[in-house]
């Protein structure tokens, strides 16, 4: 649907992104997830054509973008955008609705029906006489989202939609993207800092850092085999440090932390200095002694419980095995083992959920 | 002192008995100030829209000569314009000199940097999101100066009734280019200077009162049209904006 190749923008010195290859498939929904200030942003502004890429250039369903503004604006129309901040102009909501239409010179009777609908469907029926500017945040953005939506986009981008908003408004706006998504066939860019939004909509995703589309992927390779530390930290990984990959065969590695041992699945060969990522809620915790290596493809790591971190109706426990674990448990298995601090127990990580990567 | 005195009160017998010369003044002065606020407004908003939409080389150094010509001298709009249409001007031609024609020309050239400048202000008062949002939603490059524009149409207001100001109270361009000729081109302003040379502090001082009641009345109405707005958008429910 959309092809990035090489795309580069700078604002005077500065290069805000750079070197961007992504293709977004027709009638998925992908997620740019990346810290503030990462250029996600400025990627969704080139991708609406708002802005024209200082290097490389982006297609979008086979037509070439970088031609004279009225073809730049017949492809706009194509898509719509939703913006961080929503600006909403000093009228009704209705009128406020209507401007995508309008500009395209729809008919007034059609542009009423449509507005009507698109109220319904973002659940603000009733509000259409409004004075947009005295909205809440919330409605604001579902005013903003109705405004795109309306004019039937092929391509919907979001930037960070629900960033501010409480989880009730979170969760409406979260279900309308879905929906749209799946009734419509509508192709969605959705920007967000919040990895676990991006886990419930998208199907693929790109992490944005530094102005760098440095991985994109399937939910499973990003959450799982993140390429370096600084994702792995913001999918929720602490990676650990330190390692050097002792023997490598066959991909069955074992990497060595001073005298601890940890066997994983890693093409990188011996001598390699690495870290790894260990996903807390794939590692299960047992009193000392329980463990019984099912197969050699398993670590048992013996450690010191140093920390009890309450989660929701989880509790994370920080482990000393030489090198420091964290496991994911339920409260209640946390209670049945007794784990305290300062108790004694035995990690168990598959190799497979060993993720390893070069650390430089 | 007492020549004050009576003037004042002969001034306001001039006012109460609607002396037809006074009448006859005041009337060409709003037809030529109104018609060169409305010339200069069709320019002004439009052309104001361009500078402050399109990025291009010399933008800011044109910003500041349309600002300084805020300050422009009358007479040198009077000089300018009196040379291009004096008979041996390059628009002799038309014979526009000394015909209130000419005094619409001068004083629209005249107001016409205020009001271009002012509306430029008002529209880089609108959110920049504002023109981001049209813009992605499909707008054509005029299709979103005309929403922005609305979006600040009380300070663009506010521009023109300020060019209406300088125009009804400026001397030099009606002097210039009308010559204040009796029945024909005198207004307001060169009957003060005129009539004061000659003695005739009453009609001057009616003069003066009279231009006075037209700027309240310019303010009163303004305020009508300010208030007017508020309460359409006090009637969309919501009330006034937080």
């Amino acid at each position: 649907m959309i092809r990035i190749s090489g795309v580069g923008k700078k604002f005077g010195d500065r290069e805000v992104v750079s070197g961007i290859e992504l293709e977004i498939r027709p009638g998925e929904i992908f997620a740019l997830i990346g810290p503030s200030g990462s250029g996600k942003t400025t990627l969704l502004r080139l991708i609406n054509l708002l802005d024209r890429p200082t290097r490389g250039s982006i297609t979008f369903d086979g037509l070439n973008t970088d031609g004279p503004e009225h073809e730049r604006l017949a492809i706009r129309r194509r898509m719509a955008m939703v913006f961080q901040k929503p600006a909403v102009l000093n009228t009704t909501v209705e009128q406020n609705i209507s401007f995508g239409l309008q500009f395209r010179g729809m008919e007034r009777g059609q542009i009423r029906d449509r507005v009507t609908r698109a109220l319904e469907m973002v659940g603000l029926s009733g509000f259409s006489k409004r004075r947009a500017v005295t909205l809440s945040g919330g409605e604001m953005q579902r005013v903003a989202i109705a405004r795109a939506l309306v004019t039937g986009p092929e391509v919907l981008l979001l930037d960070e939609p629900t960033a501010n908003l409480d989880p009730l408004s979170t969760g409406i706006i979260e279900n309308l993207i879905l929906q749209v998504n799946r009734e419509k066939k509508t192709t969605v860019i959705i920007a967000t800092h919040d990895m676990a939004q991006g886990q419930r909509l998208a199907h693929r995703m790109g992490v944005v850092m530094d102005g760098q589309l440095v991985q994109a992927g399937d939910l499973y390779e990003i959450f799982y085999h993140p390429v370096n530390r600084a994702i792995a930290l913001f999918v929720g990984i602490h990676p650990v440090r330190g390692g050097i990959v002792e023997s490598n065969e066959k991909n069955l590695a074992t990497v060595a932390f001073g005298g601890v041992r940890i066997q994983a699945i890693t093409a990188l060969h011996a001598g390699e200095k690495v870290a790894v990522c260990i996903r807390p809620e794939e590692v299960t915790l047992a009193l000392p002694g329980v463990c019984t290596p099912a197969s050699s493809a398993r670590n048992c790591l013996d450690g010191t419980i140093t920390h009890l971190l309450p989660f929701g109706p989880f509790t994370r426990v920080n482990i000393d095995c030489t090198i420091p674990l964290t496991a994911l448990l339920t409260r209640r298995s946390c209670e049945e083992l007794g784990l305290v601090k300062g108790r004694q127990v035995t990690a168990t990580i598959k190799a497979t959920a060993v993720h390893v990567i070069r650390d430089t | 002192m007492e020549e004050i005195i009576a003037g004042i009160i002969q001034a306001f017998q001039l006012i109460i008995s609607l002396n037809p010369e006074l009448l006859e003044v005041t009337a060409l002065s709003l037809a030529i100030s109104l018609s060169a606020t409305a010339i200069a407004t069709l320019i002004a908003i439009p052309l104001g829209g361009l500078i402050h939409f399109r990025e291009f080389a010399g933008k800011r150094v044109l910003i500041t000569i349309i600002q300084t010509l805020y300050s422009v001298p009358t007479v040198i709009i009077g000089l300018v314009i009196f040379l291009l249409i004096s008979r041996s001007g390059p628009f002799g031609f038309l014979g526009m000199l000394f015909t209130p024609a000419g005094m619409v020309i001068g004083q629209t050239v005249l107001i016409l940097p205020i009001m271009v400048g002012l509306t430029i202000t008002a529209l880089s008062g609108v959110d920049r999101n504002i023109r981001d949002t049209l813009i992605s939603l499909g707008a054509t490059e005029s299709q979103s100066i005309i929403q922005v524009v609305r979006e600040a149409r009380f300070a663009i207001l506010g521009a023109v009734i300020l060019g209406f100001g300088r125009a009804i109270s400026e001397v030099g361009v009606a002097m210039m280019i009308g010559g204040n000729i009796r029945g024909a081109t005198r207004v307001l302003t060169t009957s003060i200077a005129l009539e004061t040379g000659m003695g005739n502090f009453g009609l001057s001082i009616a003069l003066g009162i009279v231009l006075l009641i037209i700027a309240l009345v310019v303010v009163l109405i303004m305020n009508l049209i300010t208030s007017g707005a508020l309460a359409e958008s006090d009637r969309i429910r919501g009330g006034p904006q937080a």
